[in-house]
């Protein structure tokens, strides 16, 4: 078995098992569903008011949406011993956490992103924007995947670890936030976003080509 | 078991600990334990709960780092020539590491991908644990002892030659801790090796099982 044939194998695995647990699919999509539909009520309706804090509050849906999975991704396979034998399997560890990690954005990143117009307007984000909000989201919610994998390997052991993984992952989180919300508003008034969207990629690079070492490495810890 | 092909493979089975040490919250479990295991032996640790058993067992596995001394395979540190290790090593502990959401054969195929096929298929290897007919029924369906059963097809799916094994009777019925030990003794018998841990009495008829006793003191 060649390492490409085993990352191939566990993403479809984790993509099965997803379609298999559809309640739980369901679940970040609704919160960031209602999340924005409940704000206008809480803040009222005024068009412009909306307007303006449309791409914050997206993104911070967003956030919090991806915040509230990322137990999903080592959990289940921790408590039914699946990690061992995945960290005990032939193949390098980090290309099989990114695996899952790529398995865990396309369940419940992807949904969000494509979700995220229809809301956007229903807010009132100007039209112009939209693409951009896509984009931000397409080059953030991956990092927040990926980012959050190594917090959840860290806390994965701990019987609690729920709000250390919250302290732990959100810090990591601001900097994406505000260049993708910031992204959004620039477009929103006009103005070249290329600058954000560069800063965007820099770290979605980053985050690809670090975060399943340190999650690997966590991982470690966490099952030893 | 009859009519099954018999898992040959070329890969002979060498594994060294040297001086492992084990502390676990400011206790010494076990320190400077060493011992060998090549082709065709079987090693059941035994000791009484808390002596470090399975901690021993997880050393073995690279699951755990010794607090000192190394795990050789074919003399190289396991963790330098972890490829080939755990191409040729599986290790049942007390989680199966089966997904309940999915088949016997799914997660089957799954292992095999993360640890090498071996020779049995996967069809093979269920029906000689005696699963015929639940192949595709998820494994939530099961019950333990059947859950364990596939657990232990990993062993004869997978390519490999170092059993590690951590109670493996755990669930399972009379018959079926008589098929495991029928299926550990053709393993070691053709040339593989095992290491186990066990609350049961086991009963291979291979005459290299060597007892390792982690609470000396107490008699074996």
């Amino acid at each position: 078995m060649t390492p490409g044939r085993a990352f191939l194998d566990l993403l479809r695995r984790d993509l099965l098992l997803a379609m298999r647990r559809r309640s739980e699919l369901a679940n970040p999509m609704l919160f960031f569903v209602m999340v924005i539909v409940l704000f206008p009520l809480g803040v009222g309706a005024e068009p412009q008011l909306l307007e303006q804090m449309s791409a914050g509050v997206v993104w911070v849906a967003a956030l919090l949406a991806a915040l509230l999975t990322l137990d999903s991704i080592f959990r289940s396979d921790f408590e039914d011993g699946t990690l061992e034998q995945i960290l005990i399997g032939a193949h390098p560890v980090p290309m099989l956490v990114l695996a899952k990690v790529i398995a865990h954005w396309l369940v419940t990143g992807l949904p969000l992103l494509l979700v995220a117009p229809v809301l956007a307007t229903f807010l009132g984000m100007n039209p112009d924007a939209i693409g951009v909000l896509m984009l931000s989201l397409l080059l953030g919610t991956p990092v927040l995947s990926l980012i959050g994998s190594i917090g959840v390997a860290l806390t994965v052991g701990l019987r609690r670890g729920g709000v250390i993984l919250s302290l732990l992952v959100l810090p990591l989180y601001v900097p994406v936030l505000i260049f993708g919300a910031a992204a959004v508003d620039a477009a929103a008034s006009g103005m070249p976003v290329t600058g954000q969207m560069y800063i965007m990629a820099a770290f979605l690079v980053l985050a690809v080509t670090l975060a399943p070492l340190a999650a690997a490495a966590a991982l470690r810890i966490s099952l030893s | 078991m009859t009519g099954l092909p018999d898992s040959v493979s070329e890969q002979p089975v060498s594994l060294e600990a040297d001086h492992l040490s084990c502390i676990r919250d400011d206790r010494v479990l076990f320190e400077g334990l060493s011992f060998a295991i090549s082709s065709g032996e079987a090693i059941v640790l035994e000791g009484r709960n808390g002596t470090g058993k399975t901690s021993l067992l997880r050393i073995l596995c690279g699951l755990r780092r010794p607090d000192e001394g190394e795990v050789r395979w074919h003399g190289v540190p396991i963790e330098k020539n972890y490829v080939d290790y755990y191409t040729h090593t599986a290790f049942v502990g007390h989680m199966d590491g089966i997904k309940r959401e999915l088949s016997a054969l799914e997660n089957l195929r799954i292992s095999r991908s993360l640890s090498g096929a071996g020779d049995m298929s996967i069809e093979q290897a269920l029906e000689t644990v005696r699963l015929h007919g639940y192949e595709d029924i998820p494994t939530y369906y099961l019950s333990a002892g059947q859950r364990r059963r596939v657990a232990l097809a990993r062993l004869l799916a997978t390519d490999a030659r170092l059993w590690i094994l951590d109670e493996p009777f755990t669930s399972l019925d009379r018959e079926g801790i008589a098929l495991v030990e029928n299926l550990m003794d053709r393993h070691v018998g053709s040339g593989g090796a095992m290491i186990m841990t066990s609350h049961h009495e086991v009963h291979l008829s291979t005459p290299n099982v060597r007892i390792l006793n982690l609470s000396p003191g107490e008699a074996a």
